[in-house]
């Protein structure tokens, strides 16, 4: 549950698809609070806009590995 | 033919029983139907025939070669002169030029069967190791946020790979460790490019790739330590060496193995168009099940406001207004057959009284005596001879003298 408080901005892609899974486990589960149903249901929407958004603007990082195995960008 | 026992006469035989003779002694030996024979090609000749011959040399002797056009179409590598070849066939005779000639139906790099015989014992020793089993098989992740890319890093193949992922999932980071594909550097820089990146870069998943090449230029995924290092590495591994048919024994030991670099890249990341269809998906689930709870809690409040406008003040006092009205028109109801009943009973009375009126008794001839004080004379003991009377008719009064009275006996 503390990764429900991680900023959605800074999840990957396959976190916050992860997080998404859960929350509609969650609503198509067992009856509760409008309240937290509306939380949830918030909280998806951001997770699903922040994935719609990584899959926009993605471009693909190619980096490489050094004689002395450190990662250099290229 | 060349029977020895056909008399006296010397035998002579024409050359062209001579040669089928020769050629059905060789072609009854079982050994020469059935050969290998290694040697350096010389005097190659492929004329527009299709079929292509060629002598198989070595330092002390040569032998003439033929490949039939049907058989030569399937050679896959060009043949050239000076090249050390393993060539399989049978040996029979070209009777028309006296010539004994290896017909040839395989054809083979030398060192190639040597290479072979290697490849299925170290396969058999890994297999046996367990290296190969199902149950070592790592699932690739489906998201993967970063991608290790062994290859050579001026191949074709890195440009592939690189395309394909930023087509399919441009999300990935990669990292690439270069190594040289071939050649006896090849297999220690692979290995070391595995493990460099297992142990710096820790990425989901890794892709040990080349583009597709002879047996030779692909023999360094077959070489044992890099086999090795692919079964050992922590992170799950997709080989992806140019060879459609043929299996290396990276290709066994990798958790997932393409037939391409291009393949690799494709097993290894979803692709963008899916997801996003994905995600429409997703969204419509969130909208549904939101709505969903929304309802079920429109309801649930409907029917607690309703429960408690029954408990409302307000609520009380309608029903008790309800209740007033109830009873007002009860009592009305009641009052007015009540008043309905009295009036019958009224009415009957009257009749009654009217009966009973003295005036009406009178019209019919009787008469009201009253002394003069006006009280009603009901007996005759009441008045004395000479006392004033009234007598009282229907319509007038009659002042009169008591003259006589003569009570009644009885």
């Amino acid at each position: 549950m503390s990764e429900k408080t991680k900023t959605v901005d800074r999840m990957s892609y396959e976190e916050a698809l992860q997080e998404l899974e859960e929350i509609l486990e969650a609503l198509e589960g067992e009856a509760r609070g409008l309240d937290q149903t509306m939380d949830l249901y918030e909280r998806g929407r951001a997770l699903v806009q922040h994935c719609q958004g990584l899959l926009e603007q993605a471009d693909l990082k190619v980096r490489q590995l050094d004689q002395n195995d450190e990662i250099q960008d290229i | 033919m060349f029977s020895h026992d056909s008399g006296l006469s010397v035998n002579i035989y024409t050359v062209s029983d001579l040669t089928a003779y020769i050629r059905a002694l060789m072609e009854s030996n079982e050994n020469l139907m059935d050969i290998w024979v290694s040697g350096e090609i010389s005097n190659l000749s492929q004329p527009k025939s299709g079929h292509v011959y060629f002598t198989l040399k070595d330092i002390n002797a040569s032998l003439r070669c033929v490949i039939w056009r049907e058989q030569a179409w399937r050679l896959k590598g060009a043949l050239r002169d000076g090249m050390s070849v393993e060539a399989h066939g049978y040996i029979s005779v070209y009777e028309q030029g006296g010539q004994y000639q290896l017909y040839v139906d395989g054809l083979r790099a030398a060192g190639e069967g040597l290479l072979y015989q290697e490849f299925l014992r170290l396969k058999a020793a890994l297999e046996a190791e367990g290296l190969f089993d199902e149950e070592r098989k790592r699932p690739i992740p489906r998201y993967p946020r970063r991608i290790g890319i062994v290859t050579s890093p001026t191949g074709a193949a890195l440009q592939d790979m690189l395309n394909t992922l930023r087509g399919r999932y441009p999300l990935a980071e990669v990292v690439i460790a270069p190594a040289t594909m071939q050649g006896d550097d090849a297999p220690p820089q692979i290995v070391r490019a595995i493990e460099a990146l297992n142990r710096m870069v820790k990425p989901d998943v890794i892709l040990v790739a080349r583009g597709g090449g002879s047996l030779e230029d692909l023999w360094a995924f077959n070489d044992e330590r890099v086999v090795r290092a692919v079964a050992a590495s922590q992170v799950p591994v997709i080989s992806g060496v140019g060879h459609e048919t043929d299996f290396t024994l990276t290709d066994f030991a990798a958790d997932l193995r393409a037939p391409t670099p291009t393949g690799a890249a494709v097993l290894a990341v979803p692709n963008v168009s899916d997801l996003a269809a994905e995600l429409n998906g997703w969204v419509l689930r969130l909208q549904q099940s939101a709505l969903e709870t929304l309802n079920r809690s429109a309801m649930a409040l409907n029917e607690k406001a309703h429960r408690l406008e029954r408990q409302s003040p307000l609520w009380r006092v309608r029903q008790d207004r309800q209740y007033l009205d109830n009873l007002a028109q009860r009592l009305q109801l009641h009052i007015r057959h009540d008043l309905q009943n009295r009036g019958a009973a009224l009415d009957h009375i009257g009749e009654r009284l009217t009966g009973l009126d003295p005036a009406h008794i009178l019209r019919r001839g009787y008469a009201l005596v009253k002394d003069s004080a006006g009280s009603l004379i009901s007996s005759a003991k009441q008045v004395k001879l000479g006392q004033d009377i009234a007598v009282q008719l229907s319509d007038g009064t009659l002042d009169a003298q008591v003259r006589q009275v003569k009570p009644e006996e009885g």
